[in-house]
């Protein structure tokens, strides 16, 4: 309640009157303390009150939202329809229909006001159905709103519908739901959390603007990502209804943008495309990650994705395309040349700088650059058309020439697709075929046009055709014109003969025979026909007139047949234009010309005039006496502008005293040579458009359309997408527990002599800092401390990611491989060395660092024999792996589960943990709790014959059994041969304990490593489960020991709840201890991470800081388990565990306090 | 980004709306309507119009029209693809999409439209996510529904929505374990007046409906992998695996889906299974013209050429046609001016072959094109690149599942020019 008093302050006082009004009234009447309405009486009185305001906002929303609307009659609408939908406009909200129809919906009232479930969602159902055919239901909303607390849920979900529907217009009834979702957002159910915040930013209510805002930046930092999600689907709502607030929600949104999970990613930045598209230094940092997520977001986010990526590209490398010569070879070597070692790297740099001035310095594409193009290639095999569409304008926007083809082949095929997604391929095939013919010249059959297509896709396709045609292949497609030519769809034929026109002005070999069919075409039946192949011909002739005075006499001929103005007019001018090559039939022409003026098409007199006066002019013996009849004809015309052209051509021509000087030029005026006409398709420079946008489809700006801009000259500095290492460490250091703080250190040491390697620090650091500073950030600490492997930086995303890059590089790389293999074996290799030395005894990390010595030398000499050891080749060596860092170490044996063994994904994962520790939840400021998930040895890989095999408690529900403890396990294969069928065997249990095995890991090849999940219900006791671990040769009896915090569970108790449940928790179930916290531990953040390493609890909120309260269930019995850290300023504190299961209470004590004293 | 969407019918009128943002008035759609009286035919009908105020991405499905209003820029395709799959998922709520059956559902339509965009941008498109917040109606449930007072509405978060793998739903159980594909491939042709194939090309799909228990994994490989030319796949197949071995690796959805699109590479002959001799003309003097068509297998495998149909779109001075078909039956639609003969199974004895005259209208020129037959057919059990599934395997469940490969060959764009 508290909470909610403080939001309502916020509210305008009228409205808090309001709230406060219907709050005491549901307070006497019901113990529910839920925003209900009275159902009789109260609302109507307000509801009539409320009139004038809501009107007034109709008004407006009116202009704004409908603007587009003409009102008018729907063209082939229904009446009935239509009538309704007038009335609609004009009753507008509702006010008016409910007075003059007081008695309408009664019944769904009545339903609504019913006690039964089953009524309530007839009545809402027909109210829906209501609204979905258009009609008005807004009468309801009193009636319907007090339903939005309904515990059932479908009718709770229809409520929702209704009410962002209606929101808008019964802003003040609105307010009075608020509530229900404010208390919604604090659920600790992630579903509830997120429908709570997708409903209240639905709705389109000013006044809840700061509720809004506080509900989205909390919702922002919240565990689960579908929340988080939620939260940036909210913003662009937000944005939309208030744009003032743009300043607080770019801030939201960068938090959004530094998320690393797949759900999120799409969405945020479909927010930053909505609300702060100019803002491009924010993909900045986050830039590495999303090339890196792209695949595994969804295919809707994709598109935006890659949309918003093109253009950052635009912004931020050099045009891979400005030094063509180079381009061939270029495109290759600068991929490697751009990983040399780092000071060869700062080289390049300079070089880069250097580049558009000195033109003749080789292009050095950007790594980055490369990793887009390189990341998006494998997505053109999406079944999406859109992602399709927009790798393929990404590709033709920013891929090297050489390289462009490949998107051909992908947009061919969609041409498969529906008619309306061809239509949209082909106006971008139409433009990117006059800028790159040759991609898809090899698919020239695929545009050929049948007669069942549609008209408008028929047109595009001969568009494609037209800009595919060369010297080589006209004749196929000047054969394929003329079967068109008959097809009975006649704007076909005419666009055809268009595209025939195109063909000759272009091909100067096929000009004659162009020309040639054409005339045929003069004697088509059809007139269309004939007149569009005349409109042609002109255009032709224009260019060569002097060869072809038989054409023109053939024309002339078709001044009797022809009707159709247009080709009429191009006749006229074509002998006026050409009348010394026709001077015995030009004055028959206009001799007939004369005598059907008046009756003539306004383009054809004006034609008849400029025949006139040309003939005049050359021949004026003969036309004279005619010239001066048409003139006179002309000068009484209806038509001023024929008028005024008869006056002016008489001036001009005529001499007379009075005439200027010009009659002088009068020759030189009509008879000047005018240059041909260029046929040019109307696709030409349409792609200063982005491919694939709207604009670029309607050739005009849209609204919201961002222009893409051109290549920067110099290239901006490509740090800053560098993501610092540093802090990285530091924070990975502060976050994992204390025990395996030496290893990081050491880890820490490693990664700086890494760190003057630019490219391998980027990647390493890329997705590092995200990690970190994301709430949930497991998989990236998890798996440093768990094991070891640096390389896992971005691959323990998850497998399929890293994979997914391995093949879209494949070509690239393929000669490098062998020498690549080698060098992560030896690799892994080492970071074996470094962890066994860390983790074992001192003679141990003696014997296998000997050990992976000799296997190391062993295996480089199986691999390869190895190259001559040039100096030079060393240091290639060198820097490619840490180029290749990301896709070629060999499957990263993170603890996330990988997709092939266990089904849980990465985010799933991640999510289930945010829900553990949902405490951020309640207070955002709270620190980011860190689960460094602690790792235990099953089998070393010594006793394991090269097999070695971690487990750690990955503390997420197992979904097969809700009793079961999930049990992450990580095998290593170290041995040089396979290892087959892994599974597990005679499990040996105490009484009331199970075990759900893990699936058999059928093959394990050498090197390689996987993982799996097992579930174990312990029983709630600390007992071991005992079982042999078994591959096709050996057996080996393991055991896995709990340590008593991951016997539990977290759960989410408010304060009270705690309060409550402590107290029923006294005396016996109580332990308390005292102690005094390690110097390091003296600040309630260090605190809860401790607690929270050591024992599955989530965190209870709590006034003070000088307590920290913790909550779980264990997870078999379900019994509570609360802890209480209270401290005071001298390191003294106090721990108390209320738990009614003595055992595990008082073993949890000395856990925790181990935890906080060491 | 979709601002509103309208569903319109044949006859044009909107029967269901659905507002994301604030509402648009429906006169917006006047628009459509002028531009739908404009073209013809409703395919002619431009997908993208741009209004004062708005622009219009429209699309025609099962004769009902999808308008989707939107304000500012975006992919028109990414519109246009998401009215598709608003299609497709009716079509798989409730058997067929049409303008009956949406409205006996509106509820659960309007339902369903909610969740799957949420302020114009695409929310939950998996049919599986979709099925676990919005349970489709069946009899049974409605049954059951009634009897307990439960409803189609899940009350708990679809797990799919929150994976990697969206588009599984967890907790799948079935009794029988089934796994059948159809490859199904197409042979899109055009053969010219004289019988030479101007192009010809054979795409091909793969159609799953996979009924497995669990988390399965399945993956696919075939005999001759090398025909696949360009493959489109559904988001669970696993490009790595793909591009390294060749093989299809994937945790289907549950239910039915199309597992990938390919198109055979061109460097491969297609093989035309039928020929077509055929002759049709009209003459100059006398309101009358001819019409001879024989239908022969050419290449079919060994196979039988199943569900021949051909059909005409004849001129439109064709009155009416006088023919004779000594196999199947023939109508010409008078309205359509579409002849169709339903042939049937193609007996290579004894040819198919219809022949008989035309009556133009009195009057009217000759016309000056002859029309081009549009063939249909179906082989049975072979695809006609020769594509063979070698294996299915599948891992991470114990138990045995059925499995099955169908294959069909069909005519898909295939064209006589005469």
């Amino acid at each position: 309640m508290t909470a909610m008093q403080r939001l309502l302050l916020q509210l305008p006082v009228s409205a808090v009157n309001m709230v406060k009004t219907v709050q005491s009234q549901v307070q006497g009447q019901e113990e529910d303390k839920s925003p209900v309405l009275t159902p009789d009486g109260v609302h109507q009185a307000w509801y009539s009150a409320l009139q004038p305001d809501e009107l007034r906002h109709l008004r407006s929303g009116g202009s704004g939202g409908g603007g587009g609307g003409r009102g008018g009659g729907g063209g082939g609408g229904g009446g009935g329809d239509h009538e309704e939908h007038s009335s609609l406009e004009e009753g507008g909200g509702g006010g008016s229909i409910f007075q003059s129809q007081p008695l309408r919906h009664d019944d769904l009232k009545e339903m609504l006001d019913s006690n039964k479930d089953s009524l309530k969602l007839e009545a809402m159902k027909r109210i829906v159905a209501m609204i979905a055919r258009g009609k008005n239901a807004s009468d309801l909303f009193p009636a319907v709103v007090k339903n939005v607390a309904c515990k059932n849920i479908e009718v709770k979900k229809l409520v929702y519908v209704y009410l962002v529907r209606y929101a808008e217009e019964q802003q003040d009834l609105a307010l009075l739901s608020i509530s229900t979702f404010q208390r919604g957002l604090k659920d600790p159910n992630q579903l509830i959390r997120a429908s709570a915040l997708r409903v209240l930013s639905s709705i389109r209510v000013t006044i809840i603007v700061p509720i809004m805002m506080l509900a989205i930046k909390e919702a922002a930092s919240d565990m689960s990502p579908y929340v988080r999600k939620t939260a940036a689907h909210a913003i662009p709502k937000l944005y939309s209804l208030d744009p003032e607030q743009k300043d607080q929600l770019i801030e939201v949104i960068e938090k959004l943008l530094a998320d690393k999970t797949t759900l999120v990613a799409g969405s945020v930045v479909m927010a930053f495309e909505e609300v702060c598209p100019e803002r491009i230094e924010l993909i900045h940092k986050n830039y590495r990650k999303l090339c890196n997520l792209l695949i595994d977001v969804e295919e809707w986010g994709q598109v935006v994705i890659i949309n918003m990526l093109t253009r950052y590209a635009r912004t931020q490398f050099l045009n891979p395309n400005m030094n063509e010569s180079f381009l061939e070879e270029g495109s290759d070597k600068t991929f490697y040349g751009s990983d040399e070692d780092s000071d060869e790297e700062e080289e390049d740099k300079d070089k880069k700088a250097e580049a558009p001035m000195v033109k003749r310095k080789p292009y050095v594409m950007d790594p980055d650059h490369r990793l887009l193009l390189r990341n998006t290639k494998p997505l053109l095999q999406s079944r999406n058309a859109a992602v399709v569409m927009a790798v393929a304008q990404l590709y033709f926007h920013l891929a090297p020439k050489a390289e462009i083809g490949v998107i051909a082949k992908a947009l061919v095929r969609l041409l498969r697709s529906h008619s309306e997604v061809q239509y949209v391929v082909l106006q971008n095939v139409a433009t990117m075929s006059i800028k790159r013919r040759g991609m898809f010249e090899p698919y020239l059959k695929s545009f050929y046009i049948r007669s069942t297509d549609p008209t408008q896709i028929k047109i595009l396709k001969l568009e494609v055709l037209t800009n595919l045609a060369n010297e080589t292949n006209i004749s196929t497609i000047l054969r394929e014109f003329q079967t068109y030519i008959k097809s009975m769809d006649k704007d076909f034929v005419a666009a055809t003969i268009q595209a025939i026109g195109r063909c000759a002005t272009n091909i100067g070999e096929v000009r004659d025979t162009c020309l040639n069919g054409l005339v045929q075409l003069l004697s088509n039946r059809d007139e269309l026909v004939v007149a569009e192949s005349v409109v042609v011909i002109k255009k032709l002739l224009q260019m060569q007139p002097e060869k072809h005075s038989d054409i023109i006499k053939h024309m002339a001929k078709l001044t009797d047949n022809i009707q159709v103005p247009m080709a009429r007019a191009s006749i006229l001018w074509l002998i006026g234009e050409y009348c010394e090559h026709v001077p015995k039939i030009a004055p028959d022409v206009l001799r007939k010309m004369a005598k059907s003026f008046t009756n003539e098409e306004d383009i054809v007199k004006l034609q008849i005039i400029n025949l006139a006066a040309k003939l005049y002019l050359t021949n004026s013996k003969q036309t004279k006496l005619l010239t001066q009849y048409v003139l006179n004809l002309a000068k009484y015309d209806q038509n001023y502008d024929i008028r005024d052209r008869a006056r002016f051509i008489r001036q001009l021509i005529v001499p007379t005293e009075k005439s200027g000087a010009l009659s002088k030029y009068a020759k030189k005026l009509f008879l000047a040579i005018k240059p041909a006409p260029v046929l040019e398709s109307p696709f030409k420079d349409r792609d200063h458009f982005q491919l694939g946008s709207l604009s670029h489809l309607l050739n005009a700006k849209a609204g919201g359309y961002q222009e893409l801009p051109d290549w920067p000259e110099a290239a901006p500095d490509p740090c800053v997408r560098n993501v610092e290492v540093f802090t990285l460490l530091e924070r990975v250091t502060t976050l994992t527990s204390v025990p395996e703080w030496t290893k990081c250190s050491s880890r820490e040491k490693r990664k700086e002599k890494k760190v003057d390697k630019p490219f391998y620090s980027d990647s390493d650091g890329e997705s590092g800092p995200t990690e970190s500073a994301d709430s949930e950030s497991d998989s990236a600490s998890g798996s440093e401390s768990g094991s070891g492997l640096e390389e896992s930086g971005s691959g323990s995303e998850s497998e399929e990611m890293s994979e997914s890059e391995q093949s879209s590089e494949e070509e690239v790389r393929k000669h490098e491989r062998k020498n690549k293999l080698r060098k992560s074996v030896s690799e892994s290799e080492s970071d074996d060395e470094e962890e066994s030395e860390s983790e074992s005894s001192q003679s141990e990390s003696e014997d296998s660092e000997s050990e992976a010595e000799v296997k190391k030398k062993k295996k480089a000499a199986e691999t390869k024999p190895p190259p001559k050891p040039v100096k030079k080749e060393c240091k290639k060596e060198k820097k490619e792996m840490s180029l290749l860092d990301l896709d070629d170490f060999e499957p990263t044996p993170s603890p996330q589960a990988t997709p092939l063994n266990s089904f849980l994904s990465s985010s799933l994962v991640n999510d289930l943990e945010g829900l553990s520790l949902s405490d951020a939840v309640l207070s955002p400021a709270a620190i980011s709790p860190c689960s460094a998930l602690k790792s235990y040895e099953l089998l070393h890989r010594i006793t394991g014959e090269g097999l070695c095999v971690e487990y750690c408690f990955s503390r997420q529900p197992f979904p097969p059994d809700a009793n079961m403890v999930s049990v992450q396990m990580q095998f290593t294969n170290n041995a040089t041969s396979d290892t087959k069928n892994l599974h597990m065997e005679d499990v040996k249990l105490q009484s009331g304990m199970r075990v759900n095995e893990f699936t058999e890991i059928e093959l394990l090849p050498a090197g390689e490593a996987a993982s799996a999940v097992m579930g174990i219900d312990f029983c709630d006791s600390t007992q071991a489960a005992n079982f042999q671990l078994c591959t096709h040769r050996r057996k080996f009896f393991v055991s896995i020991q709990p340590p008593v915090g991951e016997l539990m569970r977290p759960v989410f108790l408010t304060e009270n709840e705690f309060k409550k449940e402590q107290g029923q928790l006294m005396g016996m179930n109580e332990i308390s201890e005292k102690l005094t916290l390690d110097v390091k531990c003296r600040n309630e953040h260090a605190i809860v991470q401790r607690v929270i390493t050591a024992a599955n609890l989530s965190r209870v909120p709590c006034g003070s800081d000088k307590e920290c309260r913790f909550g779980g269930r264990t997870v078999t019995s379900g019994s509570l388990v609360l802890a209480t850290v209270s401290s005071r300023e001298d390191g003294a504190a106090q721990l108390t565990v209320n738990c009614e299961k003595m055992v595990i209470g008082t073993m949890l004590v000395k856990d925790i306090l181990l935890a906080l004293t060491q | 980004m979709i601002h509103s969407l309208f569903l319109i019918n044949h006859a044009g009128d909107i029967f269901l709306e659905k507002h994301w943002k604030s509402v648009i008035s429906r006169s917006v759609c006047d628009y459509f309507f002028e531009a739908k009286e404009k073209a013809v035919e409703p395919e002619n009908v431009p997908p993208v119009l741009q209004t004062p105020h708005h622009y219009l991405i429209s699309i025609y499905r099962d004769k009902l029209f999808f308008l989707s209003v939107v304000q500012t820029e975006v992919p028109p395709l990414f519109v246009i693809e998401f009215l598709h799959r608003v299609a497709d998922t009716i079509q798989d709520y409730f058997g067929e999409c049409s303008e009956s059956l949406i409205n006996d559902n509106v509820v659960t339509v309007y339902e369903l439209l909610e969740e799957m965009l949420d302020n114009g941008f695409p929310l939950a498109t998996e049919s599986n996510v979709l099925k676990e917040m919005i349970r489709p109606p069946t009899i049974l449930r409605s049954v059951v529904n009634t009897l307990t007072g439960s409803s189609n509405v899940g009350d708990k978060l679809p797990t799919g929505q929150l994976s990697s793998i969206p588009w599984r739903r967890a907790g799948v159980k079935y009794t029988n374990n089934e796994a059948y594909f159809d490859v199904i491939e197409e042979i899109d042709a055009i053969v010219d007046k004289s019988g030479t194939t101007v192009f010809a090309e054979i795409q091909g799909v793969i159609e799953a409906s996979v009924r497995l228990t669990g988390m399965p994994d399945l993956s696919m490989t075939f005999m001759n992998p090398s025909l696949l030319d360009d493959v489109s796949f559904h988001p669970c197949v696993r490009f790595k695996r793909w591009e390294s071995e060749r093989a299809l690796s994937f945790i289907p959805p549950d239910g039915n889906f199309t597992l990938m699109n390919y198109h055979v590479s061109s460097q491969n002959l297609v093989t035309i299974p039928v020929y077509v001799k055929q002759n049709i003309c009209f003459f100059e003097t006398g309101p009358c013209g001819r019409l001879d068509i024989t239908i022969g297998p050419k290449q079919t495998m060994g196979k039988t050429v199943e569900a021949l149909m051909v059909t005409i779109h004849m001129p439109k001075a064709v009155l009416s046609a006088n023919l004779t078909a000594t196999q199947g039956n023939y109508r010409y639609d008078l309205a359509t001016k579409v002849l169709v003969w339903d042939i049937g199974k193609l007996n290579p004895q004894k040819l198919p072959n219809l022949r008989g005259s035309l009556s133009l209208q009195s009057g009217a020129p000759k016309p000056e094109d002859n029309p081009s037959l549009n063939i249909d057919l179906k082989i049975q059990q072979v695809a006609i690149s020769g594509l063979k599934v070698s294996r299915l395997e599948m891992n991470g469940e114990k138990y045995k599942p059925f499995k099955g490969v169908k294959y069909l060959t069909k005519a898909g764009n295939f064209q006589v020019r005469t």
